[in-house]
């Protein structure tokens, strides 16, 4: 009730009848009519975003947890690596990276006829796997450095504790530890994935089809400059705001501190 | 020098990176030197529009508020690609309505200046945050010291508010430097000749993607690396005369 409330002060209500005029303003005056034959090419864009985003946020979390506890516990020989690769991820531009392994591997694999010959050629041909696998490696250098900070934040009497009672090594660090180490970064981790989103339309720079690369083809096609692209902004600003309404939900779901 | 090269095998490397005409290293140094001049622009701006940014967030007016949370939270949402062509296509449209009112032709607009304008409106957002977040951890009671005793608004924003809030303002301003240096490779997609676009196209003339590539990620890490060593220094200098949290000093 509090948030129809704050909504319904007589400035915000100015604001709000300012901006349905520019949208009504956008829909009226600017030009529309090539929405229906870019449809469904932008559904199919919308679609290999999502999923891009979704795979390479699983896989770049999964492979965070071992570089996040390498970086906090581990001995030198793979705190070392781990943190160099961390440096090296979060060092250079996403952008660079993605040619790097697009334009680098995509030159260098064909010189093989091992390769050639196999079965993942047909894969290997395509620009997905390299934009998967270029962000998977930078979700995973970012969040290996947070998933540092939310293992070493874990109160240490909890891991005493776990031990005292004869945990095994594995079940400690499956139900007591990374748990917690995940619940500590929740905020943090929704916000990156939100920086994870943005940086999708990069891989459109390597042929891959996505939302991006389709509002490139329409702005190709017809010259028009604004209005796929307001568009587009939009579209991102919907998705990142349900992302943040997921996290929002991930948080909620476990016990807080009441303070 | 050229026993140890012949030995490693990199003859071939080293002619390709050398500074002189055959070689491509004065590229890719030239493109270093244009995205740095861009990343520190643009952090400039955004420093000034943060800055003025998180003072009209914490004092302003109601409406003045509601745009500021707008404007952060657009710039936060949306891509910086998309962003970039946005406001680049805004911006020159901008300049050559206004060149003709006054009676100019059609302006071309240098490469820097367009960069500078495009990541520094979307660098002010973040700055925005941070410096919201640092005024707001200065102990209130300072401001209120410099007020009770009368020194203008101006006085106690160079004297007071500012140096009290670099302390806690730097970890946040360093990352955002960082992703100043890195959101110049994206101009690289409008055509500006930044590092990575030399790269790619001296990597692409040559075919040795491999070479250029990671010679251009050398100068990135170069940069990041230095940088972390220069704020280290400020953040020491900002936090001097401060208890150290890791003693248990409090």
């Amino acid at each position: 009730m509090t948030g129809l409330k704050s909504l319904m002060q007589p400035h915000r209500l100015v604001l709000m009848a300012l901006f349905a005029a520019f949208v009504l303003w956008c829909a009226l005056s600017m030009r529309w009519d090539w929405l229906p034959k870019y449809a469904p090419l932008a559904l199919e864009g919308l679609w290999t975003t999502l999923w891009i985003l979704a795979v390479t946020t699983v896989l770049g979390f999964l492979l965070a947890v071992p570089l996040g506890l390498a970086q906090a516990i581990g001995p030198w020989y793979l705190s070392a690596p781990a943190r160099i690769f961390c440096t090296v991820i979060r060092g250079t531009p996403l952008l660079l990276q993605i040619w790097l392994l697009y334009y680098g591997l995509g030159s260098l694999f064909p010189q093989f006829p091992w390769i050639r010959s196999s079965e993942l050629w047909p894969y290997l041909r395509q620009a997905w796997p390299y934009a998967v696998l270029a962000l998977t490696l930078s979700y995973a250098g970012y969040e290996g450095e947070v998933m540092r900070g939310a293992f070493s934040g874990v109160a240490k009497g909890q891991l005493e504790s776990a031990k005292s009672f004869g945990m095994p090594r594995f079940t400690m660090f499956r139900r007591i530890w990374l748990p917690q180490a995940i619940r500590n970064v929740l905020p943090t981790l929704g916000g990156e994935t939100i920086l994870q989103l943005k940086a999708t339309p990069l891989v459109a720079t390597i042929t891959v089809v996505e939302i991006y690369a389709v509002s490139s083809r329409v702005r190709a096609d017809t010259f028009i400059v604004y209005e796929p692209l307001l568009l587009l902004a939009l579209v991102y600003m919907v998705i990142a705001a349900l992302i943040g309404l997921a996290f929002k939900r991930f948080e909620n779901m476990g016990p807080t501190l009441r303070r | 020098m050229e026993l140890i090269l012949e030995t490693l095998g990199l003859t071939e490397t080293a002619a390709l990176l050398s500074l002189s005409s055959p070689g491509w290293g004065a590229n890719l140094l030239r493109g270093l030197a244009n995205s740095l001049q861009i990343a520190l622009g643009a952090f400039g701006m955004g420093l000034v529009i943060g800055l003025f940014g998180a003072y009209g967030k914490l004092y302003g007016g109601p409406i003045l508020r509601d745009l500021l949370a707008i404007y952060t939270t657009v710039i936060r949402a949306v891509p910086e690609l998309v962003l970039i062509l946005i406001l680049y296509y805004v911006g020159t449209d901008l300049i050559n309505k206004l060149a003709q009112f006054m009676g100019y032709g059609r302006v071309e607009i240098s490469g820097v200046v367009a960069g500078i304008w495009v990541l520094g409106i979307v660098q002010g957002a973040y700055a925005t945050e941070i410096l919201r977040g640092a005024i707001q951890a200065v102990p209130p009671g300072q401001i209120e010291a410099a007020r009770a005793y009368g020194m203008p608004a101006l006085l106690t924003l160079r004297r007071v508010t500012i140096p009290a809030l670099m302390a806690f303002a730097t970890p946040g301003l360093a990352n955002l430097w960082l992703i100043a240096t890195k959101d110049t490779a994206l101009l690289a997609v409008v055509g500006f000749n930044e590092l990575t676009l030399e790269t790619k196209q001296a990597a692409s003339s040559t075919r040795s993607y491999f070479t250029f590539f990671l010679a251009a990620g050398g100068l990135y890490l170069m940069v990041t690396l230095c940088s972390g060593v220069v704020f280290a220094r400020i953040e020491k200098w900002a936090r001097r005369g401060q208890p150290s949290l890791r003693q248990g000093g409090l």
